[in-house]
């Protein structure tokens, strides 16, 4: 996964990532060269993760049904 | 009240104006004054006649049984949340206050709650239900989705005035503000909230793009709790795609939409708490993670540099240059070899030689002829004669002397 595909990457799946690319760093079967290119993508995914966890503020919206009966979503407070 | 009494029980027959004369008002106010004030709230067990709903909404039905009956009223605002249709003939329960209707000189039981006899009838209708779904898989373990570790958008399934969606909000923007948190707000209790709770969860589930959705409500009464044992919210629990948590602020008893859910929560609290992770415990996996992958790199780049070292000193690498010493030292053992065996060899042909020059000295012939022999040789041939066997007769010769030579022929051969 190059670096450039990270910014629009869930949560999740940046999060996934980091526990595969430690479980392989530990394992140990990868090559050298591997070995070093996963590693400096497991810490920009670090980054990542905690970037995306230190900027969040919890979202409140509700889900109304409009007037043509189709839904969306309207921010509470 | 004492005043309600003859003064005087021995005479009857007093005459009106002896005595205090009460208006219809006043007996009444005070007939209402001892009924509603010596009775405080009651449960009576009848059967119901006369029902009639009112247009306004309010119930209107007597009590009865064999030998006597009541009147009673149920007003709108307390039978919306009517979990039963009452008909005449129908054995209830009404709980409520007993008061007078001095309009009409009657008294009757103001209804609070009214369920029917013994509450037999809605633990039945739960088990029947609870029974039929779980015969159709709807409780299944192997059905239940798994609530997703780091859910983006949180759905709620609650009333938008209730205590549940507070604590909801309070409980996950405090544990993971990342999440995003959407209400669908729905009637809870009362007429038509099952289908309504039902009708908000399909919605959800065709608006899409939502990782859990938490229905519930906080905690009541069994009858405010209905509406959570109904079929519709069952089923539509069972079709959501979207993991479900359900949250039926009652800690002890389950709800068929408990059954149903994929998880289920003890109170509205508690389902925030399982719908999203601790932002400080995940903080801390992702700091861990980065000190293990650092520790691995560096042992990894230690444990190659200690290889390289150990390589360098094995013996394979050791051996050419070994190798080349030891031949280098071979080759100096022999060079210093050949010099000792030849510097030997020459010793021996110096010696060889003194000897050789010795004997040649005594052997040179014409030391020999100086002490008086002579050498003879065929003239024929140059041969020298050491038998005279080799000579005949009339041959010619030729003698040495250590001085001069001379010719002859011989004379005579005597062969010894």
């Amino acid at each position: 996964m190059a670096k450039s595909n990270q910014e629009n990457i869930s949560f999740e799946k940046a999060f996934q990532r980091l526990e595969q690319i430690v479980d392989r760093l530990e394992k140990g079967e990868a090559t050298l060269e591997e070995s070093m290119q996963i590693f400096e993508e497991g810490m920009s995914l670090v980054n990542l993760c905690n970037d995306k966890l230190d900027s969040a503020q919890t979202k409140l919206q509700t889900l109304i049904k409009k007037e043509d009966g189709s839904l969306d979503l309207e921010d509470l407070e | 009240m004492s005043d309600l009494l003859p003064e005087d029980n021995s005479d009857h027959f007093q005459q009106p104006s002896e005595k205090r004369v009460y208006s219809v008002s006043e007996i009444t106010r005070e007939i209402k004054f001892v009924i509603e004030g010596d009775f405080s709230a009651l449960w009576i067990e009848g059967e119901i006649s006369n029902f009639k709903r009112h247009t306004s909404g309010h119930l209107y039905f007597s009590l009865k049984d064999a030998d006597a009956q009541i009147a009673g009223v149920m007003w709108r605002g307390r039978n919306q949340n009517l979990l039963f249709q009452p008909h005449d003939g129908m054995k209830v329960m009404a709980f409520g206050n007993l008061t007078v209707y001095e309009r009409q000189g009657k008294y009757q039981l103001d209804v609070i709650r009214l369920q029917p006899a013994g509450l037999g009838d809605l633990q039945l209708a739960f088990e029947a239900l609870k029974k039929k779904l779980q015969n159709e898989g709807l409780f299944s373990p192997e059905l239940k989705k798994p609530i997703p570790p780091f859910p983006q958008r949180i759905a709620i399934v609650t009333s938008a005035s209730g205590a549940a969606f507070h604590d909801i909000v309070s409980v996950i923007s405090r544990r993971f503000p990342p999440a995003q948190l959407i209400l669908r707000p729905v009637k809870v209790q009362g007429e038509g909230a099952a289908e309504e709770i039902a009708g908000a969860i399909h919605e959800l589930n065709s608006f899409g793009n939502i990782d859990v959705m938490i229905v519930g409500r906080g905690g009541g009464s069994l009858e405010d709790l209905w509406a959570f044992n109904e079929e519709p919210v069952a089923r539509a629990v069972y079709a959501s795609k979207i993991p479900v948590i359900s949250a039926v602020g009652h800690e002890i008893d389950f709800s068929i939409c408990d059954f149903t859910a994929d998880v289920r929560a003890p109170t509205p609290s508690a389902a925030a708490e399982l719908a999203v992770p601790n932002i400080s415990d995940v903080i801390f996996t992702i700091g861990h993670y980065k000190e293990r992958m650092i520790k691995n790199m560096q042992n990894r780049i230690h444990n190659n540099h200690d290889r390289l070292m150990m390589l360098l000193r094995s013996y394979g690498f050791r051996w050419p240059e070994d190798r080349i010493r030891e031949n280098r030292l071979r080759l100096d053992d022999q060079a210093r070899s050949i010099e000792r065996s030849l510097e030997h060899r020459l010793e021996g042909y110096r010696t060889n030689i003194e000897g050789f020059t010795k004997n040649l000295k005594s052997l040179n012939p014409s030391a020999v002829l100086e002490r008086g022999y002579s050498i003879t040789t065929r003239v024929l041939d140059q041969k020298v004669v050491r038998k005279a066997s080799q000579i005949n007769k009339k041959d010619e010769i030729h003698i040495q002397f250590a001085e001069g030579s001379a010719n002859s022929v011989v004379e005579s051969v005597n062969p010894g």
